[in-house]
């Protein structure tokens, strides 16, 4: 949610609620970028560990035979971490400034503790991501990365460490930064700081450093004080789970919870799920006095109007903005159990203060967290990520992870042994095939989340179709040509149009390339990608339609889906699928935009009928074999479907 | 809209305390709130207030009392009970010591703290208790900073550290077997200072002890102790009259005063920004090993 966004939609929002003071932080890396150091760093520049703290460390690190004081030694509290070196569990650190109090969650960089990374993040508003200089960019870095952008925290700090042994050199920092930057482009993380420092000799942890005058930005320290951390809240959608009711007596029944996200007023028009019922909010009451407005985050009891039925795991929502209601959704899960997740077993759910039962349908695939592709696989094991499809034994009220955390995100729980065995990030609503794989963004930029818009009144076409039509002497079409790139689409379609406007037709031509350079400029091409695409394309396609016109598309549009999708936006059998179809190698001799040679020397992946999976429709309106009919006979074929 | 919106982590760490509480409530049958009168339960009790309003506080509170209280605060905690109408269980270390179930300490250094795991046991154990909310917080300790919000304790009330449940965003699963129970700790992210502040912001009733007033000490080894019927004064070990105040209350043997003149929470608070030892540099029982408190919390200390 962005700023803006929250601000237009509430203009009472108090500033006081802005000035946040508290910002929670977690620490990742490779095992030895320096991790513990670094906090041991920040605490001892900011002058936040006690004596007596430090003389436990002096004397532990004397006996353990170093030469320095180890600062990580003010981390590792475990008996078991001391006698390894290595930090086994998430442990949670606090230290403040006069600007900000803070609260680390340390976690272990060990790639078989991924679960504990994912627990700390999991609260965190900002990541460092510790990258040591002297070995550059590796896998943990990028694995770290990516799990911070599933989580959806919003800041990223890429710490360049150990800047000491690299001689402070810029082409160093400036080679892992590029680096970086062109790995983060598949990632959804909007904000990235790269700061070059030494943990160990203290260069621009809290101090500036001289030894890297190349350098203009802030210490990190200072980014971490100044840093928004106000910008994650939604605090546009109302969502309040009910935690506890609270009746002490017959006049008194209120709804406890913590706000998840938006604002409530008293007298805002709510609706009670699963029931549907409306009322109105009577008192926001809290111990010190009623408020006159609750913001995200804050513990508070409702008291509504009417006696409706309310306990724990209802939702209190706005009467005209509902999550989804559901018993059928997709996740992300990472498993956090050394038992393997298995398909169609009973789990527990438990999901904002709603506990269900949970079948795990389908696992669509794991995600390779070190080469960021997708997996064929039948299970997801320890520390593994993959996409889900879950059923529920009841409904839960959600809204995807990435538009609000509180009602995006669950765990799973064995009933067996009651132990927390995964961590879940809901999807946006729609599904996707197994079968599309696409390795270039590794999916991991989502669609465009489908905002609905409640409040919107369908007004009917100011000139109807059927007028046009008339005026146009001819029925409008929607023809829509799919295929693999090179089978021909573009110069039949082409051709086409222009006996069309021979003939005097109204004609427009959507093409693929075309849309992408500015309408859908912001899309890449993933499967989540090329749906949004399409979407847009039919909508835009209908709006021609809708005005008399004979609608052109051609677009790869490789997911039997999508295009299913686009043709439930018009009149039935109005929306007419050619398939353009040629033999794989024909198309790669062709090559009209060199995509196929791009492909062979491995500059794109992912390219639709190379080493991506094209889905054919098992009944298109017409299909068009190119390589045994020339342009003119397939454009005449098609006129004649038209004209039927 | 209140004051306490310009203190905002203040605020934040208290609506995530009542939320725990009220998790709490919620998730399990028979909750206690372990109450030894010291700040950090009483700004825990203060939070119930809150969670509960307009209802009452849905859980008792249990005193795990090791018999070497300071007076002080014994009358605070019963005028506490009366005040707000509460329950109150009292765990007693004297009377596992006549049953026989432990045995007390010798020597000069000699304490209850340790034994006070028993009956704190015992008494959860007899009150068949399945979540007990303590005032810990993850700063005061290393061991401590590990600790969840939920945290499982087995059938002997043991601490698994290498086994605990991921705690991920603010999902807490308090799911048990039969037997089991969780200690919950709503404080975890309070610092010291938090704790000041908010007593500060609360105006919230604190024992005297708190305060600077003049008592009678000696000093063990840098730790100025009370001079009391509990502890053992060595001969060398010279009776002073000092002005000082208390940073924690515990058990009279192994809690150390500090030499202070704060006598308003103002002052208190100034002398807690400014202090260069942390509040449980002066507790005996942490200087016994380095370990000391992740060996006590495995047994099933607090």
């Amino acid at each position: 949610m962005s700023e803006s966004n929250g601000q237009s939609n509430n203009p009472n929002t108090d500033n006081k609620y802005l000035d946040m003071d508290l910002l929670r932080f977690t620490t990742a890396g490779s095992v030895d970028d320096g991790k513990s150091t670094l906090i041991g760093r920040l605490f001892y520049d900011s002058k936040s560990i006690f004596e007596d703290q430090m003389e436990a460390i002096e004397k532990s690190s004397k006996s353990s035979g170093e030469e320095n004081v180890n600062l990580a030694l003010l981390t590792d509290g475990l008996k078991a971490e001391r006698e390894q070196k290595i930090t086994i569990d998430v442990a949670y650190r606090y230290f403040a400034t006069p600007k900000r109090k803070f609260i680390i969650a340390d976690t272990p960089g060990h790639t078989q503790y991924t679960r504990n990374m994912v627990t700390g993040a999991s609260t965190a508003d900002l990541a460092i991501i510790l990258v040591d200089a002297s070995k550059g960019l590796l896998t943990q870095s990028r694995r770290h990365a990516f799990i911070s952008s599933l989580l959806r925290i919003p800041h990223l700090v890429v710490a360049v460490n150990k800047m000491d042994l690299v001689g402070y050199d810029e082409k160093v920092f400036n080679e892992i930064v590029g680096e970086f930057r062109s790995f983060a482009k598949k990632l959804n993380v909007s904000d990235i700081t790269y700061i070059p420092i030494s943990a160990l000799k203290g260069d621009n942890v809290v101090e500036k450093s001289d030894n890297t005058d190349w350098y203009n930005g802030s210490t990190l320290l200072h980014h971490l004080e100044t840093v928004k951390v106000d910008a994650s809240d939604n605090i546009v959608d109302f969502r309040f789970p009910v935690q506890y009711v609270i009746r002490p007596n017959q006049n008194f029944r209120g709804f406890s919870g913590r706000v998840a996200s938006g604002h409530v007023r008293p007298g805002d028009e709510v609706t009670v799920l699963p029931s549907g019922l409306s009322s109105k909010v009577k008192r926001i009451v809290t111990r010190d006095e009623d408020l006159d407005i609750a913001y995200p985050g804050d513990s508070i009891t409702l008291t509504i109007e009417d006696e409706i039925d309310t306990s724990r795991g209802d939702m209190i929502v706005r009467k005209n903005n509902v999550p989804a209601v559901s018993n059928e959704f997709e996740a992300y899960i990472c498993w956090m159990n050394e038992k393997d997740m298995e398909l169609n077993k009973q789990y527990v759910l438990q999901h904002t203060t709603r506990t269900v039962q949970v079948f795990m349908e389908d696992l669509l695939y794991r995600m390779n967290v070190d080469s960021l592709t997708r997996e064929d696989a039948t299970k997801l094991g320890l520390n593994e990520i993959g996409r889900v499809k879950l059923k529920t034994s009841q409904p839960i009220f959600y809204d995807p992870y990435q538009v609000n955390q509180k009602t995006g995100s669950f765990i799973i729980i064995d009933p067996a042994t009651n132990v927390t065995i995964g961590a879940g990030m809901i999807r946006a609503g729609s599904t996707e095939s197994k079968s599309s794989k696409d390795t270039s963004e590794a999916g991991i930029k989502d669609k465009k989340t489908r905002q609905k818009s409640p409040n919107v009144v369908w007004e009917p076409w100011n000139i109807p179709r059927e007028l046009r039509e008339k005026r146009n002497g001819h029925k409008a079409q929607l023809l829509w040509f799919t295929g693999i790139s090179g089978a021909g689409k573009s110069t039949i379609a082409k051709e086409l149009e222009r006996k069309l406007w021979e003939e005097g037709k109204q004609t427009v031509l959507l093409d693929g390339d075309q849309v992408r350079h500015g309408l859908n400029g912001d899309l890449g091409f993933s499967p989540a990608d090329r749906t949004e695409n399409i979407r847009r394309v039919g909508e835009v396609a209908r709006l021609f339609f809708e005005h008399g016109n004979i609608v052109l598309c051609t677009f790869v549009s490789p997911y039997t889906e999508d295009r299913e999708a686009a043709k439930q936006l018009f009149p039935e059998g109005d929306f007419k699928e050619i398939h353009i179809t040629c033999d794989p190698k024909t198309a790669q001799e062709r090559d009209p935009k060199g995509l196929y040679k791009k492909a062979q020397e491995g500059e794109i992946t992912g390219l639709t009928g190379y080493d991506a999976d094209y889905e054919v429709s098992e009944d298109p309106a017409l299909t068009i074999d190119t390589d045994s009919i020339s342009v003119d006979e397939a454009v005449e074929e098609i006129l004649k479907l038209i004209q039927e | 809209m209140s004051e306490k919106r310009s203190h905002s982590h203040l605020k934040e760490l208290e609506d995530e305390g009542i939320y725990v509480m009220r998790e709490v409530a919620a998730q399990f049958e028979r909750p206690v709130l372990l109450f030894s009168g010291g700040k950090d339960s009483i700004v825990m009790f203060h939070l119930a207030l809150k969670a509960f309003h307009p209802g009452k506080v849905p859980f008792p509170l249990m005193h795990i009392d090791t018999g070497h209280n300071f007076p002080e605060t014994i009358e605070f905690r019963d005028k506490l009970v009366e005040k707000y109408g509460v329950e109150l269980i009292v765990g007693s270390v004297q009377k596992s010591i006549d049953e026989g179930k432990v045995e007390e300490e010798t020597g000069p250094d000699a304490s209850r703290n340790a034994l006070q795991t028993t009956t704190l046991l015992d008494t959860l154990k007899e009150y068949q208790v399945d979540a007990a909310l303590g005032g810990g917080r993850r700063d005061e300790e290393k061991a401590r900073a590990k600790e969840r919000f939920f945290s499982h304790r087995d059938v002997f009330g043991q601490w698994d550290p290498k086994n605990q449940r991921p705690e991920l965003w603010n999902l807490f699963n308090g799911r048990k077997n039969p037997g089991e129970n969780f200690r919950v700790f709503p404080l975890s992210n309070w610092t010291e200072m938090d704790v000041w502040q908010y007593i500060a912001q609360e105006d919230i009733d604190i024992p005297e002890l708190y305060f600077a007033h003049e008592r009678k000490v000696f000093n063990r080894r840098g730790v100025w102790l009370a001079d009391t019927d509990y502890v053992n004064r060595m001969e060398e070990e010279e009776l002073e009259t000092k002005t000082v105040r208390f940073r924690t209350i515990g058990d009279a043997t192994c809690t150390g005063a500090v030499l202070s003149d704060a006598s308003n929470m103002e002052e208190i608070i100034q002398e807690v920004a400014s202090a260069r030892q942390t509040e449980r540099g002066n507790r005996h029982d942490d200087k016994r090993s380095e370990t000391a408190m992740e060996d006590r919390k495995r047994q099933g200390y607090f």
